[in-house]
């Protein structure tokens, strides 16, 4: 249903703000609820990482798309196809030179125009190479 | 009537068989329901509604049960709900009723506004992954099973249907004859 390119390898220069990105592929006739879905009851996209020692800044999502569907009175706010995640990782003055895997969790939730699939996590992994 | 003709009589029986089917109240199609000896016994589970209490399925021995499994994060189960409810006000008097299964991880912290706000009449049960396994597996919502009075799966669906599907379905099994539901079933259902 959802799947996550693997990540290239991420060069961190110690001080410096670096940026990662996620390619993500939803399968046609599905969608995911985005980051900021239409209605409170609705399960977020949503992207976290355990990423020490770098620190995460920020997580830019896409643009979502509103679309709308028979079982929906209003549109809904909704990932498909294929887009990108971005993350900006600050990477501290002192980390230390040498290779990492920063571990990262994707959490969603798809549905088609008849039935929804239960929310899922995908696990991702980030290859970092710290250099000073 | 010693006088009629052969021919005459033939045609009397014709009319009278076109016409037999006339006088018969109409009854609903019987739609996708099985057939008594395509049923397996649907698993019984033991769950708590909201108030605490215990709810077994097979404390619905000799009602008709629609058991629906849905979550408040699924779009197309909110379209059913307001049928469910018309179904229950229906057809309740008729040994009839409606089990909402909720697949929802936070359980009654979602499920209890959402039932409130919504004034969702029937009852309400917190699903697990167990129960769900002894229906099969539900790995997706809305997933719905018609329950016969001797506890047998009549029919099921996975994802949204129409309203007259589930109604002719229930109606079909509401007048069938009854029969003793202490039946022993067949295996269930897997």
């Amino acid at each position: 249903m959802l799947s996550v390119a693997p990540p290239e390898k991420l060069i961190a220069k110690a001080g410096s703000t670096v940026q990662a990105r996620l390619s993500v592929r939803i399968q046609s006739g599905y969608h995911a609820n985005s980051n900021t879905p239409s209605d409170e009851y609705l399960i977020p996209m949503r992207l976290t990482w355990t990423s020490s020692p770098l620190e995460t800044a920020e997580v830019v999502y896409p643009k979502p798309d509103m679309e709308k569907y028979s079982f929906s009175d209003k549109p809904l706010s909704v990932f498909t196809g294929n887009f990108e995640l971005l993350t900006r990782f600050k990477v501290p003055p002192a980390a230390a030179p040498g290779q990492l895997v920063l571990a990262g969790k994707l959490r969603y939730q798809a549905c088609n125009d008849r039935m929804c699939l239960a929310p899922k996590t995908v696990e991702v992994s980030l290859p970092v190479e710290v250099v000073k | 009537m010693t006088g009629m003709r052969l021919p005459s009589i033939a045609a009397a029986i014709l009319v009278a068989a076109l016409f037999s089917g006339c006088s018969k109240p109409s009854q609903p199609a019987a739609a996708s329901v099985k057939s008594d000896n395509g049923r397996k016994a649907a698993p019984d589970f033991t769950l708590k509604d909201e108030t605490g209490a215990t709810v077994k399925l097979s404390d619905y021995r000799g009602k008709v049960v629609l058991l629906n499994f849905w979550a408040t994060w699924c779009g197309p189960c909110k379209v059913e709900i307001p049928w469910f409810m018309d179904f229950e006000k229906s057809y309740k008097d008729r040994d009839f009723a409606v089990v909402g299964v909720s697949m929802d991880d936070d359980g009654w912290k979602s499920v209890t506004p959402y039932v409130k706000n919504r004034k969702i009449n029937y009852r309400v049960v917190i699903g697990n992954d167990e129960t769900a396994q002894l229906f099969g597996g539900v790995d997706s919502l809305p997933t719905t099973f018609v329950i016969d009075r001797a506890g047998r799966i009549a029919a099921h669906h996975f994802g949204l249907v129409s309203k007259s599907d589930y109604e002719n379905e229930i109606l079909s099994l509401l007048n069938a004859p009854k029969t003793d539901t202490r039946a022993a079933a067949t295996e269930p259902a897997r």
